[in-house]
């Protein structure tokens, strides 16, 4: 299984109307197959962030390379293949009618047809546990299902990089671990977006804490989240009762 | 919210394996199109063609498997065309029928008859073929048959998201009654107008963000063809002969 670094230098973003910067400087760097967490109260940048990723925001200032592509226009059906994005609502990424066009939706757009798209919808729905459902309606599906789905949208692209926004949001708790030892069991690299701080301990040995627009704290998921201090300073908390010391 | 109860979409269909429910959804869509133009062009005098018409869509039904009680349940949408229809005898004008001591226009119960076998026959074909034919594959036909993909999504995304728009307008009546809000008058409209300004604002907003979750998956502005095989020209020959006899009845009577 393939997986690719992120490189990330002094990213800026300002929206249209707007009079502040979204991002400011923001800069990072990941290594191929990490699985890094990134934390940080709303309207900190996070999104915005990790929607220049696969290009869906164009960069204004700054600079992106995944592996030793940089993402740029030119490169852009590249990067889209490379960078599997997993968004926050899953009835956002799961458009189609059934879940097989869903899943299908990727790879044709590269071109696959016929029997090897077949081959690789069922290949892609069994690795993350929803084979069987190719024929059901996506609006049928339970939340952790819908999620899991909304994973394999991408996963059939056979990406290097994953990006989820949110992945536990919304999810019961037998949902949740579900998902959690599916991003266990994947190689790609994987930045994981959340305010779902026990997620970020249980899966990411490093975080970083996006605040203002760039990355103010870098280290290991154990000691930030031991950091009261700077969790309060950007609205960070762990669950009552959670002591992270002790997992 | 799950909404795995009453969807709108997915209702119609009736699962089965009968010859009806595996004839490919384009081959389905042509035949019951000509079947009810024939029956459309078909002069309302000609009641020996409406009969082999009706006994024809008949067997067809049969053959789907629907089930009769559940095909009559549904031809009652033709309700309120019927309704309208049995009116046209009384106001008509012309020649005049005395039926039981009430004078019958002639004119008008012929134009009776014309809507009431017309609707029948063309209500018939449709729930045959939303009760065979799952959504999905019909959008799969329609790509078939050449209409145009972006069409074809625009109809897609609108069933997709059609159960996702009434759970959200649920959600929010549900908000509104919860305060208190029980409309009754005219004048008590606002917050049901403003609900629907906002679920449009709500549905702009999710379209965009869709249109993200499609680039991000390197959609180009072209829907990507994910159907399978087409129907064979067998397949073509053998569900034609349907409409093809329809046709042929038209004939004999007119010419």
């Amino acid at each position: 299984m393939p997986s690719s670094s992120i490189e990330v230098r002094d990213l800026r973003y300002r929206y249209p109307g707007e009079h502040h910067d979204a991002l400011t400087g923001l800069s990072l760097s990941v290594s191929a197959g990490e699985r890094v967490a990134v934390l940080g109260p709303n309207g900190s940048g996070k999104t915005t962030f990790v929607m220049h990723l696969n290009g869906l925001l164009s960069m204004q200032s700054g600079e992106i390379a995944i592996g030793d592509t940089s993402v740029t226009e030119d490169h852009l059906r590249e990067i889209r293949r490379r960078v599997g994005a997993v968004f926050q609502d899953a009835d956002d990424q799961l458009f189609m009618t059934t879940v097989r066009e869903d899943v299908a939706f990727g790879p044709a757009n590269l071109g696959v047809t016929g029997d090897e798209l077949n081959a690789l919808v069922e290949q892609t729905l069994a690795r993350v546990g929803a084979s069987g459902y190719a024929d059901r309606n996506p609006h049928h599906l339970s939340g952790g299902e819908k999620r899991r789905v909304a994973i394999a949208t991408v996963l059939s692209m056979n990406p290097d990089v994953l990006i989820l926004d949110e992945p536990t949001s919304g999810l019961d708790p037998a949902g949740r671990r579900e998902l959690i030892d599916l991003l266990a069991g994947l190689d790609q690299t994987q930045l994981i977006v959340t305010h779902d701080l026990p997620l970020a301990l249980q899966l990411c040995e490093r975080s970083v804490i996006v605040s203002g627009g760039q990355v103010v704290a870098d280290g290991a998921t154990a000691e930030l989240l031991a950091d009261e201090a700077l969790l309060a300073q950007h609205r960070l908390e762990l669950p009552l009762g959670f002591d992270p010391s002790r997992l | 919210m799950s909404g795995a109860h009453g969807s709108t979409v997915t209702r119609l269909y009736v699962a089965g394996d009968s010859r009806i429910h595996r004839i490919s959804p384009e081959v389905k869509l042509v035949a019951v199109f000509a079947v009810v133009v024939v029956g459309a062009v078909t002069p309302r005098t000609e009641v020996v063609a409406f009969g082999v018409y009706v006994v024809a869509a008949l067997m067809v039904v049969a053959m789907s498997g629907i089930g009769l009680i559940k095909y009559l349940r549904r031809l009652t949408v033709i309700v309120p065309f019927i309704l309208f229809a049995f009116v046209i005898p009384f106001v008509g004008g012309g020649e005049k029928l005395n039926v039981a001591g009430v004078a019958l226009s002639v004119d008008g119960l012929w134009a009776m008859w014309n809507i009431l076998v017309k609707a029948a026959l063309g209500a018939t074909m449709s729930i045959v073929l939303s009760a065979t034919t799952p959504v999905t594959n019909l959008l799969h036909g329609l790509t078939r048959l050449r209409v145009p993909r972006l069409l074809v999504a625009i109809i897609s995304f609108m069933l997709r998201y059609i159960d996702v728009l009434v759970e959200q307008l649920g959600r929010m009546r549900r908000s509104m009654v919860a305060r208190g809000h029980d409309p009754r008058w005219l004048w008590q409209v606002k917050p049901i107008a403003s609900s629907a300004g906002a679920l449009f604002v709500r549905s702009y907003e999710r379209g965009e963000r869709v249109h993200q979750a499609m680039l991000a998956r390197g959609y180009t502005g072209v829907m990507p063809t994910i159907a399978s095989q087409r129907a064979s020209i067998n397949e073509w020959i053998a569900v034609m002969v349907y409409p093809a006899v329809c046709f042929g009845v038209l004939m004999l009577a007119v010419v």
